[in-house]
């Protein structure tokens, strides 16, 4: 079968890729260099592989590649701004929100896109919205208050 | 990593393409929209398909409409679009709710109502739900369309009446009587629901006006409708109601046991989230 041509925006760059309709979207970004986005379980219950297609957050790891056609995908590598963080990215470094760090990128692009629909969070919603991102170390306390610092440092403070 | 085996995706831009599509492939092709199930299925290796017929650039079967006292939603709207949808939370906010918390955002992000429908895997929320409200779809084959139940079409585990030429393309939903309380209340302990319990009842001066509608899901095979009819009328606060709802509600299931659980504290629970089920409406109609 020949392979499909896609043409997307990845992190704000137009780029065009060859991919088989079977590969995943995971395969796609990280083959293209972009390590940030990790795989764990595999089955759409950790979120360790979350990347945002067109702002929306989605398992990399259970989605084709081919469904980025036309679309923009954001990945953690996405964040920063050359050297200087992301908010949530600092936010993350000062409540220590992460041990090993395996989550952290597919944490902070979940929480990303929650900033993006929603500024001013409560707890509550963020602890919702973040439930299907898990995190082996930290306990969540410290995740939930990296969201929420950065919510605040963004200007989307209560 | 668990890649995929090779596979065609075949884009079907109207019902008929997609319909002819199934008539070409058969066995060997599923219907794709949000993947959430399906690639599951695949990467797994418990389902192997050599095609996908992917339903997302069918326009007309796209989004929520409201005419008269139903409202439709088409077969490709995602789970996150109806925890959104205006229309949707003002016509049915109890719906909306259980939408808002069906598995993860990821996985609402991307997965469809109709092909949680369509997959029946039996850990499911919408399906009980939507039998109580009467919720039918619409099923389009080369011989035409035709409509059936929510409650006929999930017919076993993985199970349903969905013929090998047809595409299920929209879910009607009757909206309630004014008067009604709607609630769906759920335990969860994993990725999906252990139990889920649907009640719609109207309530007046403590009564139930008829009967209440109850349907336990989640649990058993195929979502189960609770026998109320001895509860018409009944006081819904009094303590023999709750023993009768709650005694009929574990009557009605057979429950699967798995890792959420054995079959009597499924049984159990039950008995608990019916009651839950009972307080949110009358709380509601307070």
């Amino acid at each position: 079968m020949p392979a499909r041509e896609i043409r997307f925006r990845l992190n704000g760059s137009e780029r065009r890729a060859e991919v088989e309709d079977q590969v995943l979207l995971l395969e796609l970004v990280r083959g293209l260099g972009l390590a940030g986005t990790k795989l764990s379980c595999d089955m759409q219950v950790c979120g360790a592989c979350t990347v945002l297609l067109d702002g929306r957050p989605v398992s990399s790891c259970t989605t084709l590649a081919i469904e980025a056609d036309g679309r923009a995908i954001e990945t953690i590598e996405g964040l920063a701004d050359g050297t200087a963080l992301h908010p949530l990215q600092q936010a993350f470094i000062d409540k220590f929100a992460f041990q090993c760090g395996y989550c952290t990128p597919g944490m902070i692009v979940a929480a990303k896109a929650l900033l993006d629909e929603l500024p001013r969070p409560d707890r509550a919603t963020v602890r919702r919205w973040m439930d299907g991102n898990i995190c082996r170390c930290t306990g969540y306390e410290t995740i939930v208050d990296a969201v929420v610092a950065a919510s605040e440092r963004m200007g989307g403070a209560k | 990593m668990g890649t995929l085996r090779r596979f065609e995706v075949h884009r079907a831009t109207s019902v008929d393409e997609a319909v002819e599509l199934r008539r070409r492939y058969g066995d060997d092709a599923a219907v794709y929209a949000g993947g959430t199930e399906l690639l599951l299925a695949m990467k797994l290796g418990v389902a192997r398909y050599a095609h996908l017929i992917d339903v997302k650039p069918i326009a007309a079967i796209s989004g929520v409409t409201r005419t008269d006292g139903i409202v439709r939603v088409g077969a490709t709207t995602t789970h996150w679009e109806l925890e959104r949808d205006p229309l949707l939370r003002r016509a049915l906010p109890a719906f909306a709710r259980m939408e808002a918390n069906v598995a993860n955002v990821r996985v609402r992000a991307a997965g469809t109502l109709a092909g949680n429908l369509a997959f029946a895997e039996p850990h499911a929320d919408p399906p009980a739900l939507l039998v109580a409200l009467g919720a039918r779809v619409t099923l389009q084959g080369s011989n035409g369309a035709r409509m059936v139940a929510v409650a006929d079409l999930i017919t076993g585990v993985y199970e349903t009446a969905i013929g090998p030429d047809e595409i299920l393309t929209h879910i009607e939903i009757p909206v309630p009587p004014e008067d009604a309380r709607v609630a769906y209340v759920k335990f969860q302990i994993l990725e999906r629901p252990s139990v889920g319990v649907a009640a719609i009842a109207t309530l007046r001066e403590g009564r139930f006006v008829g009967a209440p509608t109850l349907v336990v899901g989640a649990v058993d095979e195929v979502p189960r409708r609770v026998a109320t009819p001895r509860l018409a009328g009944a006081s819904a606060r009094a303590a023999e109601t709750r023993d009768a709802i709650a005694e009929a509600a574990r009557a009605a299931v057979e429950p699967i046991p798995d890792l959420a659980g054995g079959v009597e504290y499924k049984r159990h629970l039950v008995g608990v989230f019916t009651l839950r089920a009972l307080d949110e409406l009358v709380a509601e109609a307070a």
